[in-house]
């Protein structure tokens, strides 16, 4: 146990230290990037390894990003105040939704397109409110006047972009842990299973459900908040709908969802995909990344479904032993 | 006072009716999708993507190899009910065991390909038939003879699965495993078999969809996210796999849509048809005609 926080403690300062050692700015880019796609794609798995796979999360990103610039451009409020704030709207809005869902056993499939449905308002008000939004043209917040980037929460250096983005990311890892040693998680894996048998057990299912769901909610809106505050520009696509809905999914199954450090695994190798191609390839490489996933998130959900690192980590554990069964499914779910 | 609002009439019953075409093209794709999980017990989320292949097949059959629209609808209903069936082949069939939302992500991969396929296969620019079809004036309200044009075939196309599905025995074996998919292997109807027929239909009901939307629709690669989500929200709202839920689903949507564009821009339609769905699953959480428990 000993060794193995060591372990944690010098890949943490290592990692802190790589910007002081390797400035390459486009590097650094990267791994700003990586690191606040992980801490979404964590958020996102926080639900989903308990069988509530929802397509609403880039409906929560997309309000993250939005209310947090449009608080800071309309009204003049820091995003220190806005992004809490932020992050408030979306966890309202998934209580909104998923306490009738939970309340009224909307599982399965219905709780799948019922999120979705979500996503898709998120999309659309953004684009119809565009005399605010810049509708599909996207949004840029206003740049800060020298000297107030603390204030506005804007620095074009990216060395403090990475170390924000690192503490996030650890902060998301943390919660992820602190969940995997509750009782919440036992009870959210008796409801995966069967929620009739986990309510007659005594557990809330109703109330359990919706903890989990509220803090996957935040998280993803704090993503979203920090991706808008890093680039500075946002458009719905890239932030909200559908599209980045599927997009966590994705990566975060092909990571690995029933491991804290699956989602990373899965940002890294999504992002770095991409890059690789449009290097390589250029404007040329338009779709063929999507492509790829496409077809790497097929094969891994037939033939790998823990993921590349829940395999990895099997593999090195146990060589022998069968997998336990529940895990052995991608998304553990109670049949309706 | 008296012509402001017998114009607004006017505006009022021209939206209604539209609505009413709309909503039977929507009717005929959210037929597809509960077939497929009538029958399957899947969610094809990449349904919508079916049509856009279908989409891009009528364009390049008509517009580069000139053949008559009426000769090419048939060919690309068949290229997509073959679609379909290489689906289920491939991606459905080793999954049937999985949970189901293994079989919902899967099919999520297949959008990404789909999508990202006709990203690079025929580019990102807007496509149209050139077909300009004349537009119907009825007193003062115009109708577009391809809506038109589509709510008839829609209804066609309808009649047509309805009578396969009544009428002939393999339609008979597909509402039998429909309703219990346990007991039909037993009484001899070889299932694999008949999944693949209910794919392949359901793809072609997806391809007579692209053959009418691509009349009134320029085709590019994510033209299906402009129309998939809604088709599963009717779906869910009929009661998934529930043939006349869907049926109706499709038209009260298409009603909020198309009421909900005329006071107001098309977005806050699709807004209100979204808001409508959720509040309605929470009165109605198993569709619209299902009985309370």
């Amino acid at each position: 146990m000993n060794r193995q926080l060591a372990g944690w403690i010098i890949a943490l300062i290592v990692l802190v230290a790589v910007p002081f050692v390797h400035r390459d700015p486009y590097h650094l880019h990267i791994l700003v990037l990586i690191l606040i796609w992980s801490f979404a794609y964590t958020s996102w798995s926080i639900m989903g390894r308990f069988g509530l796979v929802s397509l609403g999360h880039g409906g929560f990103m997309g309000i993250g990003a939005y209310v947090t610039a449009l608080l800071w451009n309309h009204l003049g409020i820091t995003p220190w105040i806005g992004i809490p704030l932020s992050m408030a709207t979306a966890g309202v809005l998934a209580l909104i939704v998923a306490y009738p869902c939970f309340r009224f056993r909307i599982t399965g499939h219905y709780f799948v397109l019922v999120t979705l449905a979500l996503s898709g308002i998120v999309l659309q008000v953004i684009t119809a409110t565009r005399d605010y939004t810049g509708g599909s043209l996207g949004y840029t917040p206003q740049r800060a006047p020298s000297g107030k980037g603390l204030i506005a929460l804007q620095f074009d250096d990216k060395t403090t972009w990475y170390l924000i983005a690192l503490t996030v990311w650890v902060v998301g890892l943390a919660v992820w842990r602190a969940i995997d040693r509750s009782m919440s998680r036992h009870a959210m894996e008796a409801i995966s299973e069967d929620e009739d048998a986990a309510a007659a057990a005594g557990v809330n299912v109703t109330a359990e459900k919706l903890k989990i769901t509220l803090i996957s909610a935040l998280m993803t809106a704090l993503a979203g908040a920090l991706y808008c505050q890093y680039q500075m520009f946002i458009s719905p696509d890239t932030v909200s709908g559908i599209a980045v809905s599927l997009q966590m999914v994705f990566a975060a199954i092909v990571g690995g969802v029933y491991v804290a450090l699956g989602p990373t695994v899965g940002a890294i190798i999504t992002i770095l995909l991409a890059e690789v191609l449009r290097i390589s390839f250029g404007t040329k490489a338009v779709g063929w990344d999507n492509l790829v996933y496409g077809v790497l998130l097929v094969l891994f959900i037939i033939f790998l479904p823990k993921g590349i690192l829940g395999s990895v980590i099997d593999l090195v554990k146990s060589p022998r032993k069968p997998p336990r069964g529940h895990e052995q499914q991608t998304v553990p779910i109670a049949r309706r | 006072m008296q012509s402001f609002l017998d114009i607004f009439d006017i505006y009022l019953l021209e939206a209604v009716i539209n609505g009413i075409l709309l909503g039977g093209v929507l009717a005929l794709l959210a037929l597809g999708l509960n077939l497929i999980f009538g029958v399957i017990d899947v969610t094809w989320i990449c349904y919508a993507e079916l049509v856009m292949i279908g989409m891009y097949g009528m364009y390049y059959l008509v517009q580069v190899y000139h053949l008559p629209y009426w000769a090419a609808a048939p060919l690309v209903i068949l290229l997509v009910a073959l679609l379909g069936a290489a689906l289920h082949y491939l991606v459905i069939a080793p999954l049937l065991t999985a949970p189901p939302i293994n079989q919902l992500l899967a099919t999520g991969g297949v959008l990404f390909i789909l999508q990202s396929f006709a990203t690079v296969a025929f580019g990102i620019d807007f496509r149209n038939l050139g077909i300009r079809l004349p537009v119907l004036a009825l007193g003062e309200m115009n109708f577009s003879y391809a809506r038109l044009l589509s709510f008839v075939a829609a209804l066609l196309g309808m009649i047509g699965v309805y009578l396969f599905l009544t009428r002939t025995f393999t339609g008979t074996a597909i509402r039998a495993i429909a309703q219990d998919r346990q007991i039909m292997p037993l009484m001899g109807v070889d299932t694999k078999r008949i999944y693949l027929i209910t794919s392949a239909v359901g793809g072609g009901l997806a391809g007579l969809a692209a053959c009418l939307l691509v009349l009134q629709y320029d085709v590019h690669p994510f033209v299906g996210l402009s129309f998939g989500p809604i088709t599963f929200l009717i779906c869910v709202l009929g009661g998934l796999g529930n043939f006349i839920g869907g049926f109706i689903a499709a038209f009260v949507f298409a009603e909020i849509i198309s009421l909900g564009g005329l006071f107001s821009d098309l977005e806050w339609g699709y807004v209100l048809a979204f808001a409508f769905f959720i509040v309605m699953m929470f009165i109605r959480p198993a569709g619209l005609l299902a009985r309370r428990s």
